[in-house]
């Protein structure tokens, strides 16, 4: 099923179709890094502010590098240490925070059929460095080119993973030193959705895709209530049904007409 | 914050585990043995699902706002998606997003 060689296969008719099939691993890395900068938007001034809130919290630099570089999910971070800073059981912190990631579990597993055929540490690794922005930039690759051979994907990845990964350690240490520098009145909030929102929109091609990003969004609304994001996991799982209920739908509709066309000749 | 630096390091390695965890899932221990084609259908969906779930409150409800709609965020949302969709570009919609949050900004 994943036959798919480590290493590029020789330049063929293929590789003139798409031009990223005859990259270099070192080529895909570059793509990558290129790729996911535009993310350094969020990057940096949200590792600012975690650096700044985990201090004002009165976690000491090390503690709030810990989060950081372990953790390594800001989210999660943010909460664990706003109920950290009221004091709250450690149990409800662990957990709370542990829920916000659950979506994470849905990229793992949309990854599987992209870069499943990587070596068990090549797979370990792209787990710790697997957050919203990797995962964004990683499936924006395979929609553009589906037919990579795993050496490029993961060599995209790697260097996705480098821009987006070190800068939000790095930012979260500038933000608990130096404090922040982003002038409180900018609005920077917003460059979560808009960096996100600029990488799906050129994905929604099909009909399926739209279902999808639809059914999910109602939903996420509607359970926007349910706390620590859980809502989320059965808006995306909702919407994951609805494309592909009609994508099997369409190809029904297809083959059904494929048979039509067949009788009358 | 009251908690001794023994039970902080306690919260910062069990998120550490439990995340990687979380992320490793299914990647590491399915991995090359492949899924299921139904299961592949459905998971070609995740990403144009999930993600826009994750930020549909964040453009509706900003927190920065008070968690009301503010016309400058919604607009800024929908210029980011009519040029990324015309364009098919991931940086002019950025630049069109950003363009528009910036003048909003500037003129209310």
């Amino acid at each position: 099923m994943h036959a798919s060689p480590r290493t590029a296969a020789a330049p063929t008719g293929d590789a003139a179709a798409d031009p990223a099939r005859a990259e270099t691993p070192r080529q895909a890395f570059r793509r990558g890094m290129v790729q996911a900068a535009p993310f350094l938007l969020v990057l940096i001034p949200f590792g600012l502010l975690f650096g700044v809130v985990a201090q004002a919290a009165g976690l000491r630099i090390a503690e709030t590098m810990g989060f950081s570089i372990l953790v390594l999910a800001g989210a999660s971070q943010f909460t664990a240490v706003e109920l950290m800073s009221h004091d709250a059981p450690v149990l409800l912190v662990i957990a709370s925070a542990l829920a916000i990631n659950l979506r994470m579990a849905m990229y793992s597993a949309s990854l599987v059929p992209i870069i499943g055929a990587a070596r068990p540490w090549e797979r370990a690794l792209a787990a710790f460095v697997l957050t919203d922005q990797t995962y964004a930039t990683a499936i924006q690759n395979h929609e553009r080119h589906p037919r990579l051979a795993i050496g490029q994907r993961l060599a995209h990845f790697w260097g996705a993973s480098l821009v987006i990964c070190p800068p939000w350690m790095v930012f979260t240490y500038v933000g608990a030193t130096a404090g922040n520098f982003v002038p409180a009145d900018w609005p920077l909030d917003f460059a979560v959705p808009i960096t996100f929102l600029s990488m799906i929109a050129p994905m929604l091609r099909t009909w399926a895709q739209v279902a999808a990003a639809a059914v999910a969004v109602a939903l996420a609304l509607a359970l926007a209530g349910m706390p620590n994001g859980t809502g989320l996991l059965i808006a995306g799982p909702a919407g994951m049904a609805a494309g592909a209920a009609v994508e099997a739908w369409g190809e029904r509709r297809a083959a059904r007409a494929a048979l039509v066309a067949q009788a009358r000749r | 914050m009251n908690y001794s630096p023994a039970v902080i390091w306690l919260v910062i390695l069990a998120l550490g585990a439990g995340t990687f965890l979380i992320r490793w899932s299914f990647l590491g221990a399915i991995g090359g043995r492949g899924v299921p084609v139904w299961a592949e259908r459905l998971l070609r969906y995740t990403a144009v699902a999930v993600l826009p779930a994750l930020i549909a409150p964040m453009v509706l409800w900003p927190v920065a706002n008070g968690g009301r709609p503010d016309p400058v965020r919604l607009a800024a949302a929908a210029a980011t998606v009519a040029v990324g969709l015309a364009t098919r570009n991931t940086l002019a919609g950025i630049v069109a997003g950003g363009a528009a949050l910036a003048l909003g900004t500037w003129l209310y």
